[in-house]
């Protein structure tokens, strides 16, 4: 085994995580991002999905993070999330709602609906759903 | 002399001062842990943020088209916006003193170099000292220094960015009290817009998943809101930092005038008392 990769996960207002991990797949802007120790350095925008990573115990765990940039250097993965929150943390409650609202405004467009917003709100909506389902298995 | 009810009345409302003062350093101490979390809390996105921030435009430097970008746009300054970050609330010492003084300070040499200063205000106390002078105002915004969120900073940044790109402003500038620890909160000036671009050498063999001009062309409105961010996380906790500092020597200074005064007491019954007693005993001298 090449050894670990230390991930950390940080967005402005809080540190989430830093942690020795075996893998981690990461939400890409151009697509999933499987990173593995020995990974080439790489620095990419993120989309909106779930991260996801599994410890040297074999536990793994999901996060739903959305915007920001990830930086993958000597075996070190910095994720720079605008937005991120723990599966577990979630309320899906709030974002099936959420969801809808937005799938109704797509739906319906009316004057003085910011359209980019409600597309970006669906989207970080599903990221959420995505990760609590993801979690949930 | 003032009598013996005079000055038991001063002592007590002393103490009830005291009681005031040390009931504000305890809330200021609990505030002070919690704003000092969240300024932990988000130093390692903004060192990381730099970090990526420095690689990116290295690998970009060749790249002719981010000279370009209007957020890096130098023009000649004639406007300086100038965001001056104060708490709400006073009795915290000399912190909101220091910023409005450094802001008049600001002020003063850019008019002297013939550039106009508009104030972008943040707290209350900042905002009440400068409506009532003859300064151009861009905005105020009050009630938020306690717990400002990522939001109140994207704000922020989103119309600065707006003031800067629309050439309405030539610069901006933040100034607000950083936190270096419980005792000492140091001024700090800090030019945002236009960005300095981080020098330092290329990376070697990155690979980048977008050409770094685009990279950074999106990297540097973010960079902004982090460093308001950053601004008002800082605030926050230097000014319950200040307060507690400011309440505790209120105390001490309480507990001294309350020994003062309380041997002063002492000095005036004792005087009544010998004065009575010589009455007593000259009265019973006469009678012989």
């Amino acid at each position: 085994m090449a050894g670990l990769l230390e991930l950390e996960v940080a967005t402005p207002e809080r540190y989430l995580l830093k942690e020795k991990v075996v893998a981690v797949d990461v939400p890409a802007a151009n697509g999933m991002l499987g990173i593995l120790p020995e990974h080439a350095p790489l620095i990419s925008e993120l989309g909106c999905g779930s991260l996801k990573f599994s410890t040297e115990t074999g536990q793994s765990r999901v996060l739903s993070i959305c915007g920001g940039y990830v930086e993958v250097a000597s075996n070190h993965v910095r994720v720079l999330a605008a937005r991120a929150e723990y599966a577990d943390e979630i309320d899906v409650k709030r974002a099936e709602e959420a969801l809808k609202r937005a799938n109704e405004r797509l739906l319906h467009p009316t004057p003085g609906v910011d359209m980019a917003r409600a597309l970006s709100a669906m989207q970080r909506a599903q990221a959420r759903l995505a990760a609590a389902k993801a979690a949930a298995h | 002399m003032p009598s013996l009810i005079d000055i038991r009345r001063r002592i007590r409302s002393v103490k009830n001062t005291q009681q005031i003062t040390k009931a504000m350093k305890m809330v200021s101490t609990a505030k002070l842990r919690k704003a000092q979390d969240r300024v932990i809390n988000s130093r390692p996105f903004a060192r990381m943020a730099a970090e990526v921030l420095q690689k990116v435009s290295a690998a970009a430097s060749g790249d002719e088209r981010i000279f370009e970008h209007p957020l890096l746009a130098r023009r000649v300054e004639k406007t300086a916006q100038l965001v001056l970050i104060t708490a709400d609330r006073g009795l915290a010492g000399a912190f909101n003193t220091n910023l409005i003084k450094a802001a008049q300070q600001f002020l003063a040499e850019k008019n002297a170099a013939g550039v106009q200063v508009e104030f972008e205000l943040y707290g209350r106390k900042g905002r009440d000292f400068f409506t009532r002078r003859p300064v151009t105002i861009s905005g105020e915004v009050t009630g938020i220094s306690q717990n400002a969120s990522f939001a109140d900073a994207e704000t922020l940044a989103n119309k600065l960015i707006r003031r800067f790109e629309t050439a309405e402003v030539d610069s901006v500038y933040l100034l607000f009290n950083e936190f270096k620890s419980v005792l000492a909160q140091r001024v700090t000036l800090r030019r945002i817009l236009p960005m300095a671009l981080p020098e330092g050498e290329a990376p070697q063999d990155y690979i980048f998943e977008q050409p770094p001009a685009e990279l950074l062309g999106r990297m540097l409105p973010a960079y902004v809101q982090i460093q308001a961010l950053e601004a008002f996380l800082e605030t926050a906790a230097a000014e319950h930092a200040a307060r507690m500092t400011a309440m505790e020597s209120a105390s001490s200074n309480a507990a001294e005038v309350i020994s003062k005064l309380t041997l002063y007491m002492n000095q005036v019954r004792q005087a009544s008392i010998t004065r009575e007693i010589i009455e007593v005993v000259s009265g019973a001298g006469a009678l012989e």
